[in-house]
């Protein structure tokens, strides 16, 4: 197994190296001349030259980029022009409240996506199973920055059950439970959808399942319908539910920059937002670049699960 | 588009047959009725007769819904917020579809290079996917959107790009497995070159899959870049789609919830009847799903016999089959497929139960116990007598109880047979544990012992492996082991050879007949190979469509068969030593049936 | 020209193998370890062996859809490398190829009138008159009823389905034929209907077959020598009729010893 998470972390680094210069050109691609754009009406070619020079801009990209990803790795990331700090300072802050938001909606989804989708499964074409259908249809067809919206104009504002916006009370609060109260509504927001495609995979890798040779194998050694279905089953269903999980922790992080902007929740998709609609390219470029290698190694975990559970994917 | 229209009206026809399926067809019936009537009018939008979405009146901002001359009211500029609707979901259509129609050209070319070239180009493409897919999904669109600048056109590239590496991977797993499939050789040695074999043969057998992978994203396509516009990023005034209409009135949420959950509502609509059809297309596209072959089966097969046998019969040997009738449920009626099988099988006594592909012979065994699948299988008819008791008059614990204990199983491939997941010692120790408690180490004691009684050398050390480990002839050892856990009094092997080497297929029928001779286990032997029954079986039974034509001793059958069909067979198998003959001795049987 | 249809040389193909990216040894699979045969011309050459024996390794070299490592075949007289060279229409029109799964050789997609044009087409370069006619021709020759062009794969049994991949393996006019497994799927009395085709056609097209199955009662019926192989060696070869009658290596004694029959009853018990 080390030998195996060994391999799986050796094989993480190219992709990030990929993801930095997927950005890099990314950000290369940025209609205009910065050298222009930064100095305006001053902008004769003299002091164009000048400040191409003192940017590093007169040489050749893969020279740029040398330098770039090594100013990255040692954590400088450049500063925020609109902020006036360090866009690492400023990206490591928000992300801790993207962080909470992610990590529960995720859990949230991949519980109650498993379950549902497990007893849609188990009781297809009963009720449970039209009723579980019916709420993925409508998850997976909700634009969550809407679900965001009717929820505060109903738990907020309507029943004044709960916050509508921000993650804590500007008076008095800050403590664990006013977080929670905070959290309930956006993480239930983002969860909805991902419930609904955790749980219908869930439901199709069931299926698939329970109609392998070795679920009848298992019927004829004359186990009981629930080893056969918790046990065996489920078992071989997680090998290809895990992944989903993994693409949902991609799906959550992305998805937050909507809830966030609905709720006002301070993290790194409100950051964005507000970083691309203000041009600032460097809070953008290390927004993006550290909240993907966060999901690079989440999916490195979830690589790591599913060869823990499936021994013929470690050879 | 086009591919939509095209592809719906056979759901209609095909799923007439199943009630379920019928279900299915209403909702996707409604999608596309719902879907249908979105685009009508959203096309029409020039000539219906409607004020000008982008005309602004003060005085009159903010009206509600139901004021005179405005159906939904009016937003902060005091702009028809019907026109807006329609208009702003014409723009959204638009832009959904173009961006699908964009992820799906590129992505699926990508795949299906990648899978069919296999190699270098493979691993390039795939790796070049894998970076695209190692951003959290709308980051990147947001990246792209923040270098490219906010705009609409911007907003549909950067989730046409982000959506490429989905389809890349999903065509290219297709790809793939058509790719290994023998046609595809056959055209090359036909004379085809790979470009022409890649779009000519491979091509029309991955379309469907493009044509499921577009229709079940599109929705979500058209919902994500709502999204990018909702946060401003997407459509710039005066232009507006469906997200910004939303993204505007999101200021005045609390004064005026009617301009934000109008277009929310209209977009949850449109995604949501898309979806409806996008699954309907899908079910009917994907034979798994119209075959039922994704259905779940139950735990044991449903039994609906049409007359009631005496539940015990007296002085019975160990297994007796009367009138046994399997049949499949096609939704209006029941397909036989084995009719009044009768059959006797005493103590240490071999069966065999022979005939070609198609005769029944799988359904019969599985029928015993109750394990054809369900749906669609059915018990129509007769009884099945385990020590005089007739097991489908059990309740269904009680049958479950007897499988493995009284009557247990040996599969055909035990490579699909075994639990991939779980080493081969848990597998027989829990067979053991299901019908007796003795705690997990004991357990794990017997199924060792067990191991090494089937021939498995280095029991001990060989438990704790997992079935692909493990050589074919090795897994139908273990096989046999999880069979014996509970010494049985009867053993029921489905083809337990058919996927083994002569060698190895030697050898195991060896096992077998060792067990039966020191264990007195009756066994009922499943098979297409006379040269099996004529080593193994006491007794043998002929199938054909279902009914058993002729049965009785081993030698004598095979000596003098009565049956035409029986005579036929036996003749058809090529004897070892008989040399051209054979094929001198099969001619005229088929001499006359020919034109 | 000589009388072999095809000559076999020392030839070895090994799978996998290279380095991988940690400059370990990758898993080397040695397939097919320097075979040396001759197919004479009009004559079937059965290929006995069990799974892994590397029987259709050989096969697919034969017919050009793998690379050997070494080694070298002629085929009908012409060196291996220079059809290779000259791409798949070479290989088609000298040797072709008839698949054990005979569902999945043909493409579900298209009508057995599309499938058996493309070698007309590409192959013969016959015109469209031509082509319908050699069409109808093929049809009947595998005993096959004129509507069978106008129909889909999935529409025919296994043996039905084996009967037309074998007229499109015709179609190409090749005088050699390589037969992997091509009654494996089949039940009995079709396997024997198929068997009697394949030799009725051998017979009045002069054609000759390479004839590989595990079979060994099959191989012997239509062969008129055979090879034994294992573990990607042939261990022993010779007529048909002597070679099972008086076996000389072990593997093949073995072989022999195994395969069930009808007549063994007493001996079993």
């Amino acid at each position: 197994m080390p030998a195996y998470i060994g391999k799986r972390l050796l094989a993480a680094i190219p992709v990030i190296l990929g993801l930095s210069i997927i950005v890099f050109l990314v950000m290369k691609l940025i209609p205009g001349d910065p050298a222009q754009a930064l100095l305006g009406s001053y902008a004769t070619p003299d002091n164009v030259a000048r400040i191409n020079r003192a940017l590093g801009l007169d040489r050749s990209w893969p020279e740029q980029y040398v330098i770039w990803i090594g100013n990255l790795l040692q954590g400088d990331f450049g500063r925020s022009y609109i902020l006036n700090r360090p866009v690492l300072d400023e990206v490591l802050e928000r992300f801790g409240a993207t962080l909470i938001l992610a990590g529960a909606s995720l859990v949230i989804c991949s519980v109650l996506g498993i379950l549902a989708g497990i007893v849609s499964a188990v009781r297809q074409f009963g009720w449970t199973d039209r009723i579980v259908t019916f709420f993925v249809l409508i998850g997976i067809s909700m634009p969550a920055f809407f679900l965001g919206l009717v929820f505060i104009l109903f738990f907020a504002v309507q029943w004044k059950m709960l916050p509508a916006s921000g993650m804590y009370a500007v008076y008095g609060g800050g403590d664990l439970p006013d977080l929670l109260r905070h959290l309930i509504l956006p993480a239930a927001t983002l969860a909805i959808v991902a419930t609904g495609v955790v749980a219908r995979l869930t439901r199709a890798a069931m299926l698939e399942v329970l109609r392998q040779d070795f679920i009848r194998t298992a019927r004829a050694k004359g186990l009981s319908e629930n080893t056969v279905i918790y046990r065996h089953a489920f078992r071989a269903a997680l090998v290809s539910i895990i992944p989903v999980l993994g693409i949902q922790a991609g799906f959550v992080l992305g998805g937050a920059v909507y809830i966030e902007t609905v709720f006002q929740w301070p993290g790194l998709g409100q950051m964005l937002v507000k970083a691309v609609s203000t041009r600032d390219l460097l809070l953008v470029q290390g927004g993006v670049l550290i909240a993907a290698t966060v999901y690079v190694l989440v999916n490195l975990l979830a690589d790591v699960a599913q060869a823990m559970l499936d021994p013929r994917l470690k050879a | 588009m086009t591919n939509m229209a095209a592809t719906t009206p056979p759901p209609a026809r095909k799923r007439r047959s199943n009630w379920q399926l019928l279900m299915a067809n209403r909702l996707a019936a409604a999608g596309l009725f719902l879907f249908g009537f979105i685009v009508i009018v959203a096309l029409l939008a020039p000539v219906l007769p409607l004020p000008n979405p982008d005309i602004t009146d003060q005085p009159n901002r903010l009206l509600p819904p139901f004021s005179a001359g405005h159906l939904f009211g009016t937003d902060h500029l005091g702009r028809d917020i019907l026109s807006r609707l329609i208009w702003g979901t014409q723009v959204s259509l638009l832009v959904g579809i173009s961006a699908t129609a964009l992820a799906a050209l590129f992505g699926s070319l990508i795949g299906l290079v990648a899978g069919y070239a296999r190699g270098a180009t493979d691993s390039v493409l795939m790796r070049f996917v894998d970076m695209l897919m190692a951003f959290p999904y709308i980051l990147l669109a947001i990246a792209i959107v923040a270098a490219l600048g906010p705009g609409l056109l911007n907003a549909l590239y950067a989730i046409a790009i982000v959506n490429i590496p989905f389809f890349a991977r999903n065509i290219r797993g297709v790809t793939v497995s058509i790719r290994n499939r023998e046609f595809v050789d056959a055209a090359r040695l036909s004379g085809k070159g790979h470009a022409a074999v890649l779009f000519t043969e491979v091509l029309p057998n991955v379309l469907p899959v493009i044509v499921i992978t577009m229709s079940t994203t599109v929705g979500w396509m058209i919902l994500e870049t709502a999204g990018l516009s909702f946060l401003g990023l997407g459509a710039q005034p005066p232009t507006s789609d469906l997200g910004s209409m939303l993204g505007q009135a999101r200021a005045q949420l609390f004064t005026a919830p009617h301009a934000s959950i109008v277009p929310g509502i209209m977009i949850f609509i449109l995604v949501m009847s898309i979806n409806l059809l996008g699954d309907g297309i899908r079910d009917v596209l994907d034979p798994r799903l119209r075959s039922g072959a994704l259905d779940r089966p139950m735990p044991v097969t449903r039994i609906a016999r049409k007359t009631r046998p005496a539940p015990t019969l007296p002085d019975a040997p160990a297994l007796v089959v009367e009138n046994l009738s399997t049949g499949f449920d096609t939704g209006d009626a029941i397909t036989p497929a084995i009719r009044d099988v009768s059959f006797r099988l005493g103590k240490g006594e071999c069966l065999g139960l022979i005939g070609e592909s198609g005769s029944g012979k799988s359904v019969t065994a599985l029928s015993l116990m109750g394990l054809v699948a369900s749906p669609p299988g059915v018990i129509t008819d007769g009884a099945v007598y385990i020590e005089g008791k007739d097991v489908l008059s059990l309740r269904e614990q009680e049958l479950i109880g007897l499988r493995g204990a009284r009557v247990a199983y040996v599969f055909q491939d035990p490579l699909t047979t075994l639990h991939p997941l779980f080493t081969v010692g848990e597998q027989i120790a829990e067979a053991i544990l299901a019908h007796d408690p003795i705690g997990r180490q004991a357990a794990h004691s017997r199924a060792v012992a067990l191991m090494e009684t089937v021939g498995i050398r280095d029991a001990a050390s060989r438990a704790s492996a997992y079935p692909h480990e493990l050589s074919g002839g090795q897994r139908q050892r273990i096989g046999i082991a999880m069979a014996l856990a509970n010494d049985p009094d009867i053993i029921i092997a489905d083809e337990p050879t058919t996927a083994l080497d002569v060698t190895v297929q030697a050898r195991i029928l060896e096992l077998l007949q060792q067990l039966r001779r020191e264990r007195g286990l009756a066994l009922l032997l499943i098979t297409h190979d006379f040269g099996v029954v004529a080593q193994v079986c006491d007794r043998v039974a002929v199938m054909k469509n279902g009914e058993i034509v002729e049965q009785g001793d081993t030698r004598a059958i095979l000596r003098d068969p009565q049956h035409d069909y029986t005579k036929r067979l036996i003749a058809c198998v090529p004897e070892l030593g008989e040399g051209h003959g054979f094929l001198d001795r099969v001619r005229p049987l088929f001499a006359e049936a020919r034109p | 020209m000589s009388d072999n249809a095809v000559e076999i040389r020392d030839l070895v193909k090994t799978f996998g193998g290279g380095r991988s990216l940690f400059g370990r040894e990758a898993n080397q699979v040695q397939a097919v370890r320097s075979i040396s045969l001759d197919l004479k011309r009009g004559e079937t050459l059965g290929i006995v062996g069990e799974s892994g024996s590397g029987k259709s390794t050989l096969a697919r070299m034969l017919v050009g859809l793998e690379r050997p490592t070494a080694g070298t075949m002629l085929i009908d007289g012409k060196p291996w490398a220079e059809l290779a060279s000259s791409g798949s229409r070479a290989f088609g029109r000298t040797i072709q190829y008839v698949f054990q799964d005979p569902v999945a050789s043909l493409n579900p997609r298209k009508t057995i009138g599309d499938i058996l044009d493309v070698p007309l087409r590409l192959l013969c370069r016959y015109d469209s008159a031509k082509r319908s006619a050699r069409k109808r021709e093929l049809v009947d020759a595998v005993q096959m009823p004129a509507d069978t062009l106008d129909r889909y794969p999935h529409e025919f049994s296994g043996g039905q389905a084996q009967r037309i991949a074998i007229a499109r393996a015709l179609a190409a006019e090749a005088r050699i034929l390589v037969l992997d497994e091509p009654v494996s799927a089949l039940d009995v009395s079709v396997q024997a209907q198929v068997l009697l085709l394949l030799q009725q056609l051998r017979d009045d097209l002069g054609l000759s077959y390479l004839f590989i199955s595990h079979d060994l009662a099959v191989v012997e019926s239509i062969s008129d020598r055979v090879a034994v192989m294992y573990l990607g060696e042939v261990v022993e070869s010779g007529p048909a009729a002597q070679l099972f009658v008086d076996p000389q290596h072990d593997y093949t004694r073995s072989l022999i010893a195994s395969a069930p029959r009808l007549t063994a009853s007493d001996s079993a018990i």
